[in-house]
């Protein structure tokens, strides 16, 4: 990817910029044309007519009697490109249409061309640096993401990025990505995005607004600063906190508050507990031989995750028997990416877990003890004679929700296991002004309550929504004299705010940002803001004394300042080209543990019997702030399947005990739709009613609500979807809360959940091969066990074997890497111009998706197939596999040969090709594919008229139309990019040129394409080890996609027991 | 029939009863078919008849032209199952188009004169169902109007269809059976044309079966000519009325899902063509025979006879199933283990039981002669042997989608008001086409009646 980075230059930004203001305005006409499609005929007055001929004098020339009546309609008429065709425009332009359009432009272009032009268009006369039309340019940058950014490079064609890719650089990225920033590319394009500044939903502009801030200020001082406050979520950008800090000097007294839903106050307050200070952890999961998470998705979410998938995987790549591979033991709740991938997995209550915690940390000697049911005991035994073990090399990772005293038992842990320094380090904080949030945001509702606030600034949180109940924020909110809100979306907190600011997409305005480690990157913009968006940045200026300071200087400024570089510039230039700026990452500090596990109360158990209802940001929509992101609504949650919903997670005992069920619909079925039971849980005061979701491998007793869904103005994609968990979710119990099993109500009503996977036994099939490190060791053939596939398929035919002689592109998929995180099925849409279908179109079956995860569940027998038929106790606890299914591209396809036009094709490097203009659409190579990868447009599912969403398309592939065929294709756009290259330099296409999207996105590396026919290439090394094996090899299909057996690194000792 | 008969169940009546009823004559026969055409006033039965079928046809038009507008996607079709009711509803519709070639060919060519009374609207059902069973591969496309591509023309792109797709093989099959049953139903129609040119009293009547008579003069040039056409084309007809399922079965036998790869498929599939294409001329004959009185021509005999044949084909369908389970159980493949214990227990197994019950076990009543000949029974027999075999037809094509090799992309299926409203429109378009036939031409062959006039009265004496 470095190779393809080529702007170094910051005019090539500015270029680019006004390249795209062009095309920016030439959209905004378009919009205009679309506005008032039905043009009312009118009638024509005759007298008018007739008047106006008596009126003028000499000559006269006019095209049509209704422009010499002055019709102002007709005017109308006129000023358009294309008069009463363009609102007629239809995906399908056939040659008759084409020919009505031609001629109809051909006349209006006669009757307009006298006129001058009232805008000037300028082609290019000189083309910006490093742009080719035609040729994608990459640009790194980074996305804010909590108290962490993750660095990425941005594909942008012709000045649209189109496409997110990790940036190697960057140490939060490492070269991948996840699901959320993949997606956040559609942010920028989302059509329900804000547009203007409004002042009570009134259109205001900016120089309004910009009056407005230096009254407020000017009334702040003097009333007394402390009546101002700014709310803001985690902010991590030096310059923007340099900016709030400007704004708190401005007016002195003024209160900086914060307040992120799914922020990590644990974690700051863990370390406040074990070191007297806030602290920053940073992880290196590649150091570590054991790891334990306690309740802990450190591969998925929170600060860092990305990075540390990538370094936690490193150690798990295995080239032969003879390798090693870390072990991770995780207790948790509820089923995680990260406990789904681990060795050994202990269900807990996430009260429990604090006990397992002491319980640890009485093992390794701390003096604390815990008390824990008995099958926990041993698993705990062995776990912590494991980590003895490998002091120096375990770690132990306290999860983001778990309260303050497991963050420090697990530094204190870490410490005695002698980990500090080895497998993790500590670092000032990176948040700018790290304070605990709930006692920030508290004393921010009790300061309006007392009528002590007068002007409050809301920025990067929706507290409306978010909010717990129990502070009732809107009312406060209400209080607020003056409120001004600034987010992307006119959202629930905008429409109790008297200002709305439109905010910027992260791709549209320059800024800084502080990764996990304190590692800063500048956020370069790759396109000028879409409509009349602010970033933070100009909305903080806007109450210092240099309103006009942009953030580009006030971003350069500060950095070449801190620039001990001798050439500032060129600094920056590196800075903006790395998307890192070296070297500024925290350097590790040492501190001392001042705590005393031994010495901590008594922990608050839940009594058994008593249900515990966990909160959880979502795994897609986080915390609610994605929520009108299509790409992520449709998006199969890693563990449930579930898409566009949320639901309360019951683990199948409970479920038995509440009389949960949920059924297979008869449309869609276990590939679409699920009907489950929805119960009323009342909680904390609070009420609310959810969908019921039977969750195998959840601990008993445990209800976990998902935040981020049940939003009211997320936008047309986000509103009304799932159910609200802030609404019981209170400030005293943010994470969990307990009440007895009375608390849930089946209200014997159904709901209709759209699950892309329903179905999770393999049914004695060779489908996902799985073994343990010991079995590999000793029969390093495992992965063959009962495989049929044919030893010599090329004697079961009569024709002559065609000969891959050049190329032959293949595809391997290690599952020992895969998490099923889903970065990559994002990222095809993305990179592949894939349709979102809606919630409706997936019940039935019809989702998109050219790469799915199948998730399967080991050593489980059930009766049906149905959880509901299911044997409890192997429901538990089931080990827990995913799949990433993309085209197999078979050699021996069975799609190709029943083709009746021949629109499925072989190439001759093995792909099999899909010839979208000549697919009529018969259905019946999907029929015969075995896999079940292709997928049919239906309906119409691409989005054609909505401007804003044609900018995102990737020109180099094909918008497909409706009733077409489509599927993975190994990205051979891709594939022919890399061609073109290698034949213009007269060589052959290098190992690990073409990078899929899937491959790229991927942050375990699970994913590797390449020639197989070069011995040396990546893949084929992969496809030569003995876990290689193909879905299905009975079929003789040959499939050139394979997959690597997932092997597993159990615990002697506890496999044992 | 009248008193004095013997006994329905007695072993005589077979030969007794005869395939014409006593006492016909040239002009008997003439005037009775032809009256049906040409004199007789056409009832207020068959307006409210054709008015309902003909609004049914209303629907199926409005379904289709949704269809257009919309995409395929307005059906209950997902994936993995690709191919739902469309599907369904042309194998049926081609499977019940068979009995018609069936009856004017091959029996024409084994010399069984109790054809000759049912032939012609037999036929002409053939055609009507066929046609109905055309409109699904067209309509079920995502693109129909590139459907064409499917034939091969000449196309400047050079571009042919692909030859190893089975549904290439259908269009030829299918194509080639509508064109050769639409001929030889004309060709046999061509001396009653004559006989209703001569006969009709109105001139439009006159110009009209005249062009169609091709200029019929009955001399014995002609029927010369025209009994080796006709021969010529029974022989054309015979092989295609088992190749035409054949090549349908194909789609499924070649394709590699479990419940569709069988190779009993092709003999299996015609048996079921046949065993639906009876059901369905009795359906037809019984209330036709009934409503213009023409229990003279077509008999009990007729009846029974084809009762028989149903039990016949009926046996080898089950045989078919029974092999298709064995099979699936003997191979040992795991697929197809699966595939039968989901068609004994699966979310579908009701559907199965149904076919089962509907197929096989209901049609036993065949064995006695008291069934063969209770016109009741018979007519509702044949309804039920239709939706058994329609639920054949689901069975296999959407069943085995639903669970194939991949657990993790299982689901399920379930019609829409659409896929509903495409199929009883077809039916609607059937019946309405069928009306049309009865009204404008003779539903009975006049020339073979009289030919049956005359050797009929030879047996008797």
């Amino acid at each position: 990817m470095d190779g393809m980075r080529e702007n170094d230059s910051i005019d090539g930004h500015r270029h680019n910029h006004d390249a795209h203001e062009a095309s920016v305005q030439a959209d905004d006409h378009a919009d205009e044309h679309t506005e008032d499609l039905t043009l009312h005929e009118h009638t024509l007055d005759i007298a008018a007519v007739r008047a106006k001929l008596g009126e003028k004098s000499g000559k006269q020339y006019w095209r049509t009697l209704e422009e010499l009546s002055d019709n102002p309609h007709f005017e109308d008429l006129l000023h358009r490109e294309f008069p009463r065709q363009a609102s007629e425009w239809d995906e399908t332009v056939d040659r008759r249409n084409f020919l009505k359009l031609a001629a109809a432009s051909l006349a209006i272009a006669g009757i307009s061309g006298c006129r001058k032009p009232e805008q000037f268009i300028v082609p290019y006369v000189k083309q910006p640096d490093g742009m080719i039309l035609g040729k994608p340019q990459f640009y790194a940058t980074a996305m804010p993401f909590g108290a962490d950014a993750i660095g990425v490079l941005v594909e942008s064609h012709e000045g649209r990025p189109t496409h997110v890719t990790g940036n190697p650089d960057h140490p939060s990225s490492l070269g991948g990505t996840d699901a959320i920033t993949q997606a956040s590319v559609l942010n920028l394009y989302d059509p329900d995005r804000a547009q203007t500044v409004t002042f009570l939903g009134e259109i205001r502009a900016w120089s309004d607004f910009l009056k407005e801030a230096e009254t407020l200020v000017a009334d702040a001082k003097a009333k007394g600063g402390a009546r101002f406050r700014i709310l803001t979520g985690t902010v991590t950008s030096p310059t923007l906190a340099a900016q709030i800090q400007n704004v708190l000097k401005q007016v002195p007294g003024a209160k900086w508050h914060q307040w992120e839903p799914a922020g990590s106050d644990s974690a700051r307050e863990g370390a406040k507990l074990a070191f007297g200070r806030y602290i920053n952890t940073v992880y290196r999961p590649e150091k570590a031989d054991i790891i334990l998470s306690l309740d802990a998705d450190f591969l998925a979410s929170g600060p860092g995750h990305i990075g540390y998938m990538k370094e936690f995987y490193r150690r798990r790549k295995l080239t032969g028997p003879s390798g090693t591979m870390n072990r991770l033991y995780v207790v948790e709740p509820t089923p995680s990416v990260t406990g789904s991938s681990a060795d050994h997995r202990l269900p807990l209550r996430a009260s429990d877990v604090g006990q397992f915690a002491r319980g640890l940390a009485g093992l390794v000697g701390l003096g604390s003890s815990g008390t824990l049911p008995p099958a926990a005991k041993k698993w705990l035994d062995a776990v912590a004679s494991d980590l003895t073990k490998h002091r120096g090399t375990s770690l132990v990772v306290p999860g983001e929700f778990q309260p303050a005293e497991v963050h420090a038992l697990a530094h204190a842990i870490n410490a005695a296991l002698g980990n500090v320094g080895a497998t993790l380090y500590y670092t000032e904080p990176v948040e700018a002004n790290p304070v605990n949030q709930v006692e920030s945001f508290t004393e921010l509702c009790a300061d309006i309550d007392a009528g002590k606030v007068d002007t409050l600034l809301i920025f990067g949180s929706n507290p409306v929504y978010d909010a717990p109940h129990d502070f009732d924020f809107t009312s406060k909110l209400q209080k607020v004299e003056t409120s001004v809100h600034i987010s992307t979306h006119f959202d629930e907190t905008a429409e109790y705010s008297k200002w709305h600011v439109a905010e910027s997409h992260y791709l549209e305005t320059w800024g800084d940002v502080r990764a996990f480690d304190g590692t800063v990157s500048v956020i370069q913009p790759l396109i000028a803001p879409l409509y009349h968006t602010h970033s933070a940045f100009d909305v903080f200026a806007a109450f210092t004394d240099k309103p006009g300071l942009t953030a580009y200087d006030a971003v350069r400024d500060r950095l070449k300042a801190s620039a001990s570089a001798s050439d500032p510039e060129r600094f920056w230039r590196k800075a903006l080209n790395d998307g890192v700026i070296a070297n500024s990452a925290y350097p590790p500090i040492s501190v001392a543990p001042k705590f005393s596990a031994a010495g901590l109360p008594a922990a608050q158990a839940i009594p058994s019997g008593q249900l515990e209802f966990i909160f959880r940001p979502d795994s897609n929509v986080h915390d609610g702030r994605y929520a009108n992101n299509g790409w992520l609504q449709e998006l199969a949650r890693p563990v449930t399947k579930i898409t566009w919903d949320n639901a309360a997670l019951v683990s199948p005992r409970l479920a038995e005990k509440l009389g949960l069920t949920q059924r297979a619909a008869a449309r869609g079925g276990e590939h679409g739709q699920i009907v489950s039971n929805v119960i009323d849980i009342s909680i904390s005061n609070s009420k609310v009613t959810a969908a019921a979701w039977i969750l195998p491998g959840q601990a008993d007793d445990v209800v976990v609500l998902p935040l981020g869904y049940g939003r009211k103005n997320a936008g047309f994609t986000g509103s009304n979807k799932g159910f609200n968990a802030y609404v019981v979710r209170t400030s005293a119990a943010l994470w969990s809360a307990a009440a007895g099993t009375e608390a849930i109500k089946k209200t014997g009503d159904d709901y209709p959940l759209a699950c892309t996977q329903y179905h999770f036994q393999m049914e004695g099939r060779k489908i996902l091969a799985t073994g343990t490190l010991l079995e590999y060791q000793t029969n390093p053939d495992f992965a063959h066990e009962g495989d049929e596939t044919p030893k010599n398929p090329k004697e079961m035919t009569l024709y002559k074997e065609f000969a891959y002689p050049g190329y032959a592109w293949g595809m391997a998929i290690d599952l020992n890497n895969c998490n099923g995180c889903n970065a990559c099925v994002v990222a095809c849409q993305s990179e592949n111009n894939i349709a979102v279908v809606g919630k409706d179109q997936v019940m039935r079956g019809r989702e998109m998706h050219w790469i799915r995860i199948d998730r399967y569940y080991s050593k489980l027998e059930t009766k049906t197939g149905d959880p509901g038929g299911a044997d409890y106790d192997a429901l538990e606890n089931p080990q827990t596999f995913f799949q990433p299914v993309p085209c197999q591209q078979c050699e021996n396809a069975p799609c190709e040969q029943v083709c009746p036009v021949g629109a499925t094709v072989h190439s001759a490097e093995g792909l099999n090709d899909m010839v979208y203009n000549r697919c009529v659409g018969t259905r019946y190579c999907s029929n015969n594919c075995p896999y079940k990868v292709r997928r049919f447009n239906f309906l119409r599912f691409q989005d054609w008229e909505t401007p804003s969403l044609k900018l995102i398309r990737n020109p180099e592939v094909t918008v497909r139309s409706r009733g077409v065929m489509e599927k993975c294709t190994y990205c051979v756009q891709r594939i022919n990019t890399a061609r073109i290259e290698a034949e213009k330099q007269n060589r052959p296409i290098l190992d690990g040129e073409i990078v899929t999207a899937c491959e790229s996105a991927c942050p375990s590396q699970a994913i590797v394409f390449g020639n197989a026919n070069d011995p040396n290439s990546r893949v084929a090394k992969l496809k030569a080890q003995t876990r290689n094996y193909p879905i299905l090899g009975e079929l003789n299909t040959r499939p050139r996609t394979t997959y690597l057996a997932a092997v597993r690194n159990p615990n002697p000792e506890l496999e044992k027991a | 029939m009248s008193a004095g008969q013997p006994p329905m169940d007695s072993p005589e009546i077979q030969r007794l009863t005869p395939v014409l009823g006593p006492g016909h004559t040239y002009a008997s026969v003439t005037d009775k078919i032809s009256a049906i055409v040409l004199t007789r006033r056409t009832s207020v039965g068959w307006y409210i008849g054709f008015l309902l079928a003909f609004s049914i046809f209303g629907v199926m038009n409005i379904a289709i032209g949704y269809l257009f507008m919309k995409g395929t996607g307005i059906w209950g079709i997902n994936i993995p199952i690709g191919w739902g009711f469309a599907i369904v509803n042309f194998v049926w519709w081609i499977g019940i188009g068979h009995a018609g070639t069936l009856i004017s060919a091959i029996l024409f060519l084994l010399n069984q004169k109790w054809r000759t009374s049912i032939n012609r609207f037999a036929e002409a059902m053939t055609l009507f169902a066929v046609a109905c069973a055309g409109i699904f591969p067209l309509i079920h496309t995502g693109r129909p109007w590139y459907a064409f591509w499917m034939f091969p023309y000449p196309s400047v792109m050079g571009i042919w269809p692909q030859f190893r797709s089975p549904l290439i093989w259908d269009v030829f099959a299918v194509s080639t059976y509508g064109t050769v049953s639409l001929l030889f139903w004309f060709v046999g129609l061509i001396p009653d044309l004559a006989t209703l040119r001569d006969r009709s009293t109105s001139k439009p009547k006159q110009i009209i079966y005249g062009m169609l008579a091709l200029g019929w003069r009955g001399s014995a040039r002609h029927w010369q000519r025209y009994q080796s056409a006709y021969l010529l084309l029974a022989g054309l007809a015979t092989p295609l009325v088992l190749s035409v399922h054949t090549v349908v079965s194909f789609d499924f036998s070649v394709a590699i899902v479990p419940g569709w790869h069988t190779t009993i498929f092709p003999p299996y599939f015609v048996a079921g063509a046949i065993y639906s294409g009876f059901a369905m001329v009795l359906t037809i004959a019984i209330p036709l025979r009934k409503a213009y009185g023409l229990e003279d021509f077509i008999t009990m005999r007729h009846l029974e006879n084809m009762a028989k044949v149903m039990l016949a084909t009926g046996l080898i369908v089950a045989y078919g199933y029974f092999f298709e389970f064995f099979m699936s159980l003997y191979s040992g493949n795991k697929f197809d283990v699966f595939l039968v214990q989901q068609r004994l227990h699966g979310p579908y197994a009701p559907f199965y039981y149904a076919l089962i019950l509907c197929n096989i076990l209901i049609p036993q009543l065949l064995w006695f002669q008291r069934m063969r000949t209770n016109v009741v029974v018979l007519f509702i027999m044949s309804i039920i042997v239709n939706v058994g075999m329609w639920l054949e037809r689901f069975v296999i094509i959407v069943i085995s989608l639903t669970r194939d090799f991949m657990p993790s992309a299982w689901g399920r299926y379930s019609p829409t008001f659409w896929d509903w409203a495409t199929l009883i429109g077809t039916m609607g378009m059937f019946v309405m086409l069928i009306f049309l036939f009865v009204r404008v031409l003779p539903a009975i062959s006049i020339a073979e009646m009289r030919e049956l006039v005359t050797e009929t009265s030879e047996e008797h004496k």
